[in-house]
């Protein structure tokens, strides 16, 4: 058996459906290119969803209100409770309502820089484009943004940005977004266009003649699997934040739908690409079982600091200007506490390694409101960021209006994920992925306020636009319920499951999903390293023979049965840590989320290496634990030129 | 197999919906908001009387004569454009039907509540701070409503008065609220709070369930609810109480 | 801390159901709620014994999934805290917790602390949206909304789905939850056009699903985690009292 971290290079990737010419016509260009469905044959056409948030949500909604039979799944009860509902902060829009120099040109350049120069110019142009059409979409919605006494729209300023360009509703801006959507959803279910599957989780994906033509799916209440056949599958099941137990996704978010797919030959690109959040409320212990975000939109209005010295005992209350660093400021003197996610983050895991961390753990810095407050008064900050000041009262017990809060980095949002081309579409034929469980847009580092975009653009006004070219010249005949390829999925399906009910051995699935979320920390964390890396490629095949020959899963497949839902997910974030760890070690620049230790700048900030890297890297899966086959998929710059990115 | 999470498709895509929905259970009949909407309508008009009735009461303190010929002039009122007692009738007519639409909606609306909450926590919650006015309406109602059918047959009918004398309110009032008959008066008292912890929730209720509550107002109407509802004790309450003390004798 | 559990264990639909006692020793004053649950459950399935199934999601507070009734209240007994939320800092060492699923006829027990809150969506389905379809919009600025009309319907809008208020309500009445879509929609100049038949169809959809009438008693209010305010049960009233009497709604 050949070892996992040697794996090989197959042939160069190439996107053949995006289109060339002047980067602000390529949308218009392929809008025009794609074939299109007759209203009476989309009637006729299915396709399946699953995944409920801002892409799952508006793309079902959006797909029925064409006409196409639409089934959507979520493993919620609900599909207003899919994981987008926490976004905070806001969305990003290039509307320029501001008049600061905003512009489609400017929201596209700064999210390729943004990305580290590790995106596709086309993708993110078109994401810029749309980002506008969205908030005319939500606010007709009824969507609830903040708005100013003359009634128009409110907005403000983000990390990784010097214009004010993201449209907010309070702390629960991804809440707001997310219930339009659900709501254009259930008017469908209501309309007869959509079949909701509440409750029910893909386990896998049905792939006949080459081509993806269903889902396997299981009840979770009454045990059941089934198969549902359809003439092409939209994956939008979220990020796969969870491989490192604690994050602040939801405790049910999880990469099996892709990963399901991605053993069925779906090319899964950049998992290593993972952003880790600077605002987060620090662990307190070892029954942590996720972490709290705090909206990034917090570091508009609080000041991030640690104490000069190493050692400092006093309250932060007590400790004097002069005693303290307020380090971002002083390092990033242009963008000050609002620098890109992924340079806040590694700032304040230096200070920490430096000994100067705060909190009773020593990982964690001061996010100080009292300037502010000073400056605008309490009703103004509690306006803007009171329910953000209840959730961490609420978490921590402390008053940040009175008492700083504490803060430290933790993982929030995958940039990588299933490759697709310029249509959405994998490199299973018929399989589209949208929202955060594709690679396409972010590169190495997703800007604040630009997951709810990216999601709703490829839901919305993507996905609808591109997937008719798909159906109209696929000439797909009838799936035979009884096909060998559809009974063979299914009965891998129901083997998987009796399999984890009858190890019967002496570990709980959450043992396992805590020790791989360690590993993954300690050495896919916030700095990789070659050695590192290697030690936990070396653990990874351990755990999971340790899995799979000892947890303990109770209970039986016919019933509610959460420990077995769980015990499926872990075991598939058992085989993504894993190539996670081996993209982490191929990829020896840094770049965004990902830095390696080796690859830095004299003052420590992240080396790129353009010449060996400017590719996305694409797997193919060969077999649990045996080498995968990487293809590199060229990234060309023609609209902004790589540099190094500075924000000082 | 159709399961709990699987909805949708029950009609062809794109088919219009349904011009009314039945109820999935059957139940039929008016909505829940427009039995609120009966009970609140009903209970202003029963309110509305209250106060006058009350302020009829009240004349008790100026006098026999005044109390006599007021009751006799509620007979007469409306004479000679109107047959005498027809204003009378006429009103009892009114609330008569107001106190069946009340009881009949309260009912209906009792009935749907038991169904939509059969089982009872065995951690009772703690009740809190106002609502216990309206968690007692609906026994607070049964106690008001035997009230109502003793109140009528002893001040009305005057088959239960002690006096008995039609015509002679005044005597009559004395002779019920004697010292000797305690047991009488206790039962007056108790209705009449029990009236009072009524109107105190039903005002407020009535104004929520007509739209007119918002979250200024809101303790606005639930005082003026209250003030009310304490004059309504105070008025009623003043005449068993004059009877007593023998300021009224 | 030391902590003893009374929790509702039902094994399906049809299974009757019981209170059955547990006992943690080793609780943490900063766990969640839900935390106590993880902790009792790996013990469980160690022990042989199935865990206690529990929905919940985010928790952050936000999903609406977590619902359970903690010591007769739903959610237990901190203001606007939903159970992923509550630190057990707010319970005494050695207190016995009585755990029991949402309570209501609409609202069928799945299974242990699981309930069915599928009537939710139907209710959704049947009106609560602005038809806008995906394409259609004018600009974002065509239409100013003053900000108070914008800022009581973010107040209604806050509203989780969670469900706490029909387990509150002595009636089993969904009328927050119905009357906080209403307000939302109804606020905005978005959600003119369908106001009065949306009302009317909410309304029907909600006593269909069998859920009780409205006595203002206000449990659902205070034992909202996201302090919807009573009075979106007025603007309910007055709405289906406008779209019912054939005036169009003020």
């Amino acid at each position: 058996m050949s070892m996992y971290s040697d794996f090989t290079i197959g042939d160069p990737i190439v996107d053949t459906a995006a289109p060339d010419g002047p980067i602000e016509s390529r949308w218009e260009n392929r809008r025009f290119g794609v074939k299109l469905v007759s209203p009476a044959n989309k009637r006729k056409m299915k396709v399946i969803v699953v995944g409920t948030g801002l892409a799952g949500g508006s793309a079902a909604a959006s797909l029925a209100e064409l006409g196409y039979q639409v089934s959507s799944f979520c493993y919620q009860d609900s599909p207003r409770r899919a994981h987008s509902i926490a976004a905070q902060g806001g969305i990003n829009a290039a509307k320029n309502y501001r008049n600061d120099g905003d512009s489609i040109h400017r929201l596209f350049y700064d999210t390729v820089k943004g990305g580290d120069f590790r995106s596709r110019e086309s993708n993110v142009h078109r994401l810029a484009e749309i980002s506008v059409a969205i908030i005319d979409q939500c606010v007709a919605q009824g969507v609830p943004f903040a708005r100013e006494y003359g009634g128009l729209l409110d907005n403000r300023s983000f990390g990784g940005a010097q214009v004010s360009r993201t449209f907010y509703a309070k702390g629960q801006t991804g809440q707001q977004l997310l219930l339009g959507a659900y709501q254009a959803l259930e008017r469908q279910i209501d309309a007869g266009g959509v079949t909701m599957y509440s409750r029910h989780e893909m386990l896998d994906l049905v792939v006949v003649d080459g081509r993806a033509r269903g889902i396997v799916a299981r009840d979770l209440v009454s045990g059941e699997i089934r198969t549902h056949l359809a003439d092409a599958v939209v994956i939008a099941s979220g990020g796969y934040g969870n491989v490192f137990y604690l994050s602040t996704n939801a405790k049910g978010c999880n990469v099996t739908a892709g990963w399901r797919a991605h053993r069925k030959g779906a090319l899964f690109a950049n998992p290593c690409y993972t952003q880790i959040h600077p605002t987060c409320i620090p662990v307190s212990g070892d029954h942590q079982s996720k972490l709290t975000l705090m909206s990034e939109s917090l570091r508009n209005d609080g000041r991030v600091w640690v104490p000069k010295e190493i050692g400092e005992s006093r309250p932060p209350n007590e400790i004097p200007e002069s005693d303290r660093d307020y380090f971002l400021e002083r390092q990033y003197p242009a963008f000050g506490n609002l620098v890109p996610r992924d340079i806040a983050s590694r700032a304040a895991k230096a200070v920490c390694d430096a000994k100067r961390g705060v909190g009773p753990t020593g990982l964690g810095v001061y996010l100080d409101f009292a300037t502010s407050i000073e400056w605008l008064g309490r009703p103004a900050i509690a306006a803007k960021y009171g329910n953000l000041f209840q959730i961490y009262d609420r978490i921590t017990g402390e008053d940040p209006y009175t008492v700083p809060m504490r803060i430290y980095p933790a993982v929030h949002y995958t940039m990588g994920g299933l490759w697709v081309d310029y249509d959405l579409q994998s490199t299973i034929p018929g399989m589209f992925v949208i929202g955060e469980a594709n690679f396409s847009d972010h590169g190495a580092n997703r800007l604040g306020a630009s997951a709810l975009m990216q999601g709703l653009a490829d839901g919305y006004f993507v996905l609808p636009n591109t997937i008719g070219n798909y159906l109209a010249g696929a000439r797909l005949s009838p799936v035979d319920p009884g096909a060998d390829e559809v009974r063979a999925t299914e009965a891998e399906v129901n083997g998987r499951i009796e399999h984890l009910l009858s190890i019967d051995g002496d570990r709980t699935v959450d043992s396992f999903h805590r020790e791989l979320g360690h590993l993954m920390w300690d050495y896919c964390g916030m700095e990789r390293t070659e050695e590192g890396l290697r030690k936990a490629l070396d653990r990874i095949p351990e755990l999971r023979r340790e899995f799979w020959s000892s947890v303990k899963v109770p209970g039986t497949g016919a019933q509610l049965n959460q420990s077995l839902e769980k015990a499926g997910r872990v075991a598939d974030f058992l085989e993504l840590g894993e190539l996670m760890c081996l993209d982490a070690l191929h990829r020896t620049e840094s770049c965004g989320g990902h830095f390696r230790a080796e690859s830095q700048t004299e003052d420590g900030e992240a080396a790129r290496d353009d010449e060996n890297f400017s590719y996305a890297a694409a797997w193919e899966f060969t077999g649990r634990g045996e080498a995968p086959v990487l293809h590199k998929e060229d990234l060309t710059f023609t609209y902004v030129t790589p540099s190094q990115r500075s924000y000082k | 197999m159709v399961t709990l999470g699987e909805r949708g498709a029950g009609r062809a895509p794109g088919a219009p919906r349904p011009a009314t929905r039945r109820p999935a259970n059957g139940r039929g009949g008016p909505t829940s908001v427009q039995l609120k909407f009966v009970m609140a309508t009903s209970g202003a008009i029963m309110l509305l009387y209250l106060v006058v009735h009350m302020i009829g009461n009240l004349k008790i303190f100026l006098g026999r004569e005044s109390l006599d010929a007021y009751a006799e002039w509620l007979r007469v009122v409306g004479e000679p454009a109107l047959p005498e007692q027809t204003v009378l009738w006429a009103v009892r007519v009114v609330l008569l039907a107001a106190v069946l639409g009340h009881l009949v909606s309260a009912v209906v609306l009792t009935l749907r509540a038991r169904r939509a909450r059969p089982v009872k926590y065995s951690h009772r919650p703690p009740v809190t701070g106002g609502s216990y006015a309206a968690r007692t309406m609906r026994w607070g109602g049964v106690i008001i409503a035997l009230f109502i059918v003793y109140h009528v047959l002893d001040l009305t009918t005057g088959t239960l008065n002690p006096n008995g004398v039609s015509g002679a309110v005044y005597d009559n009032v004395v002779a019920d609220f004697a010292p000797a008959r305690w047991y009488v008066t206790l039962f007056y008292v108790l209705s009449v709070v029990a009236v009072g912890f009524h109107v105190k929730h039903g005002l407020w209720s009535g104004l929520q369930t007509f739209g007119r509550s918002s979250a200024a107002t809101q303790a606005r109407l639930k005082g003026v609810s209250t003030v009310v509802a304490v004059v309504l004790v105070a008025g009623f309450g003043s005449v068993p109480f004059a009877v007593l003390t023998g300021v009224v004798a | 801390m030391e902590l003893n559990l009374r929790i509702w264990r039902q094994a399906g639909a049809a299974d009757k159901g019981r209170l059955v006692a547990y006992r943690v020793d080793d609780a943490s004053e900063d766990m969640s709620f839900l935390e106590l649950l993880d902790v009792l459950n790996e013990k469980l399935i160690l022990d042989g014994d199935e865990p206690v199934a529990f929905d919940h999601d985010c928790r952050e507070g936000i999903c609406g999934s977590c619902a359970m009734v903690i010591n007769g209240e739903p959610h237990g007994p901190q203001k606007a805290t939903t159970s992923c939320q509550l630190h057990l800092r707010h319970f005494r060492d050695g207190e016995t917790i009585t755990i029991e699923p949402f309570r209501a006829a609409a609202f069928p027990v799945i299974k242990d602390l699981v309930v069915d809150r599928g009537a939710f969506d139907r209710i959704i389905a049947s009106g609560g949206y602005i038809s806008a379809p995906t394409g259609a919009a004018p600009d974002a600025h065509a239409t100013p909304v003053p900000k108070a009309r914008s800022d009581r319907a973010f107040t209604a809008a806050a509203c989780i789905g969670c469900g706490a208020c029909v387990a509150a309500c002595p009636n089993g009445s969904a009328s927050l939850f119905l009357g906080a879509k209403i307000t939302h929609l109804g606020e905005l100049p978005q959600g003119q056009p369908e106001r009065a038949d949306r009302v009317v169809r909410m309304v029907a959809t909600h006593d269909a699903e069998g859920f009780g009438g409205c006595t203002n008693v206000g449990a659902c209010s205070s034992a909202c985690p996201k302090e919807i305010p009573l009075d979106v049960i007025s603007q309910l009233n007055r709405d289906y009292l406008a779209a019912t009497s054939g005036r169009g709604p003020a």
